[in-house]
């Protein structure tokens, strides 16, 4: 096994790891200020990557299909955000979770009436075709590369957004004491809507981002929704910053432990019986982290609340 | 008078003759159409209803629900059909775990199963049934049928990838049932898998003559996309599920030249698929896949079994169904001893035709092929 080898994976895991964390720092904001668990935050995911789908079709362009899919996800989340979720703000985790796993159905079974049941296609524009060749010799898709650096600057971005702005001075305190700052004078559900459709939005952009590297079809939210749900346990619910370091090491690692699992394995058992075994440790191995995180601090890595 | 009591009498038994028994055979279909894999289940129902409506058989009743690709509704759709709509025939399931949990059943009840896709190993072996045909393949052909390619084309070492689950090493073991040569890796991934850098990075170090792969569905468009914006240039190959023409469109020109091995494809030269393709293209506007021809045959089988015998009569309806005397898309078809079928297989290549990305056929992969599990069969 090649260092080079073992650098390129180590950014893959971090592409991954930014990918995710578009995905779940909306998750753990929505969690954060209003206390709701969004199981419909993966049908936002598919929303965009449907909408830059069709946009980049009819199009050609693949800027276009980011900003159509910026705009119908943070759409779609201010729409159910004012006419479904804001009634669930009140009610127990679990009537939030049974409304919004309906939601998934219905987002499900609508982007299949509206777009058919087979994949769209959606590719990566031509300019970023390819690979380059980073120093140290490694040979790295110019594309992946481009995630990695788009995530980083969210990230960043959102940083700016919360600690240097007026809307991230409420934003943070709505997470400390709802009811005090809806008596200080801000129109609470103005803002509610606003997280949400910032939520949704970067969870549109991640499905547009992924769908041109993946397979845009209905259900493809499902699957990152449990991960992103990974991210912000291990990170602590509601910390932008446990979301973004829960992410990168989600990230590192599934990448890693699917390269080094199998040969570790190998070590001790025959070929065929450890590839077989290193895979299905590999597969577990974000839940293993998981639990040693929580064994370790039981409320996520930046979280505050229990 | 009575001469009038008697024509009377006669008319009404004539015109009693005349009106069609409704339905002399009914057709309980279990398929998916809503959710991920519903593309399939679509295109096996398509196929099916066109070849019915081409036979315009009105003696033929088919009742079509959506499994969901949940084995427990399946089951139930199955027992529903049986008992309260007393079908007589059931065909339709797309996936290998929702025909485990349905076929035993329904052919322990005397039902007739017509498979028009899922085909585990299992029921090809010591589990099959008489009652239990295989109109499509053994879930091994396609892989059995690469590893065969790539022994007869002088490929020397291959990388094998599947996901970690019962069809995945079901294909990764038929691919090197065939093949003879050097196995470089066995890569095991994650069913429902997204993303697969690290298993291109491992590729590319590898350094092999080929790749073989199993990642039905999405997860085949995305290692595709991937593979091919990767810079890795080892030739990859695949069965069908992973480029036929409900995939193609999704992949686009990243799978052009892959090469997939199949059991028919819309050029494969056989009495009846020109007509068969265009008819299918006209009513539904798109190409037809692999599934919608295994559903086309599936539903002209029943109507040959049909005509010569009638379903009660359940050693006739099985003579005749084990004649498969139909014209198949696929040229020649006849089933082995465990109503699997005997079949040719081919190569294809991912081709463009005009905007189009479809597949042609490259050459034959396998002759007369069947399968391995016969011999456990004690029918």
């Amino acid at each position: 096994m090649s260092l080079i080898l073992i650098a390129e994976q180590i950014l893959n895991g971090l592409q991954f790891g930014v990918m995710l964390f578009l995905m779940a720092t909306g998750m753990t904001l929505i969690f954060g200020v209003m206390g709701l668990i969004n199981l419909a935050h993966g049908s936002l995911y598919m929303i965009g990557a449907f909408a830059a789908a069709a946009a980049a079709s009819a199009t050609g362009s693949f800027l276009v299909a980011l900003m159509a899919a910026l705009a119908a996800a943070a759409l779609a989340g201010a729409l159910i955000e004012m006419t479904i979720i804001r009634r669930l703000y009140q009610a127990a985790h679990l009537e939030q979770v049974l409304a919004t796993f309906a939601l998934i159905l219905i987002f499900s079974e609508g982007t299949r009436w509206v777009f058919g049941s087979f994949p769209l296609y959606l590719d990566i524009p031509s300019t970023l075709n390819g690979s380059t060749t980073l120093p140290g010799g490694i040979e790295y898709p110019k594309y992946r590369l481009a995630l990695i650096c788009i995530g980083i600057g969210v990230g960043l971005f959102l940083w700016w957004l919360i600690e240097r702005t007026r809307i991230g001075v409420q934003i943070r305190a709505g997470e400390n004491d709802r009811e005090m700052i809806a008596a200080l004078g801000i129109d609470i559900s103005k803002l509610y809507t606003v997280v949400f459709a910032l939520g949704a939005a970067l969870a549109g952009l991640a499905g547009a981002l992924v769908g041109a590297i993946q397979s845009v079809q209905v259900g493809m939210g499902e699957p990152v929704l449990i991960l992103a749900f990974v991210v912000i346990v291990i990170g602590g619910i509601g910390s932008i910053k446990g979301a973004f370091v829960g992410s990168v090491l989600v990230g590192l690692t599934d990448t890693l432990g699917r390269l080094f699992l199998p040969p570790f394995f190998g070590l001790f058992m025959e070929a065929g019986a450890a590839n077989q075994t290193g895979s299905a440790i590999a597969s577990m191995s974000v839940y293993v982290l998981m639990s040693i995180v929580l064994i370790w601090r039981p409320t996520g890595l930046f979280g505050v609340r229990a | 008078m009575k001469k009038l009591l008697h024509t009377a009498a006669a008319c009404a038994l004539a015109a009693m003759l005349a009106v069609p028994a409704a339905a002399d055979v009914k057709v309980g279909m279990i398929t998916t159409l809503s959710g991920g894999g519903a593309g399939l289940g679509i295109d096996v129902r398509d196929g099916f209803m066109l070849a019915m409506e081409q036979a315009g058989r009105d003696d033929i009743e088919v009742i079509i629900e959506d499994d969901q690709r949940k084995p427990d509704i399946a089951v139930q759709l199955a027992d529903k059909m049986i008992q309260s709509e007393k079908v007589d025939v059931l065909t339709g399931i797309i996936w290998s775990n929702l025909a485990m949990a349905v076929v035993p059943a329904a052919t322990a009840q005397g039902k007739f199963y017509l498979s028009p896709n899922a085909a585990p190993s299992p029921l090809a072996g010591a589990g099959c049934h008489e009652n239990y045909y295989v109109v499509s393949w053994q879930n091994d052909a396609f892989a059995e049928a690469a590893g065969n390619w790539a022994q007869n084309n002088d490929i020397g070492s291959v990388i094998l990838m599947a996901p970690n689950y019962p069809a995945g090493k079901d294909n990764i073991a038929g691919f090197k049932r065939f093949f003879q040569g050097e196995v470089a890796a066995e890569v095991y991934t994650k069913l429902g898998q997204t993303d697969y850098a690290a298993e291109i990075a491992q590729i590319r170090a590898a350094d092999a003559d080929l790749v073989y792969y199993f990642l039905p569905g999405g997860m085949g468009i995305s290692f595709m996309k991937q593979y091919a914006s990767s810079g890795a240039d080892t030739q990859v190959m695949g069965p069908a599920f992973s480029f036929d023409q409900g995939i193609l469109g999704a992949i686009g020109e990243a799978a052009l030249g892959v090469k997939n091995s199949a059991h028919w494809s819309k050029d494969l030269d056989a009495p009846g698929n020109a007509e068969f393709v265009a008819s299918f293209k006209e009513k539904y506007d798109r190409l037809p896949s692999v599934y919608a021809a295994q559903g086309f045959d599936t539903a002209n089988l029943l109507i040959s079994a049909v005509d010569k015998a009638d379903v009660s009569d359940a050693d006739a309806f099985r003579a005749a169904l084990s004649e498969a005397d139909f014209q198949s898309v696929r040229g020649k078809f006849a089933f082995g001893n465990n109503n699997h079928p005997i079949q040719d297989l081919y190569m294809r290549e991912v081709v463009k035709e005009g905007d189009v990305v479809t597949n042609r056929v490259l050459g034959v992969a396998a002759t007369d092929h069947t399968d391995a599990y016969g011999g456990e069969c004690k029918l």
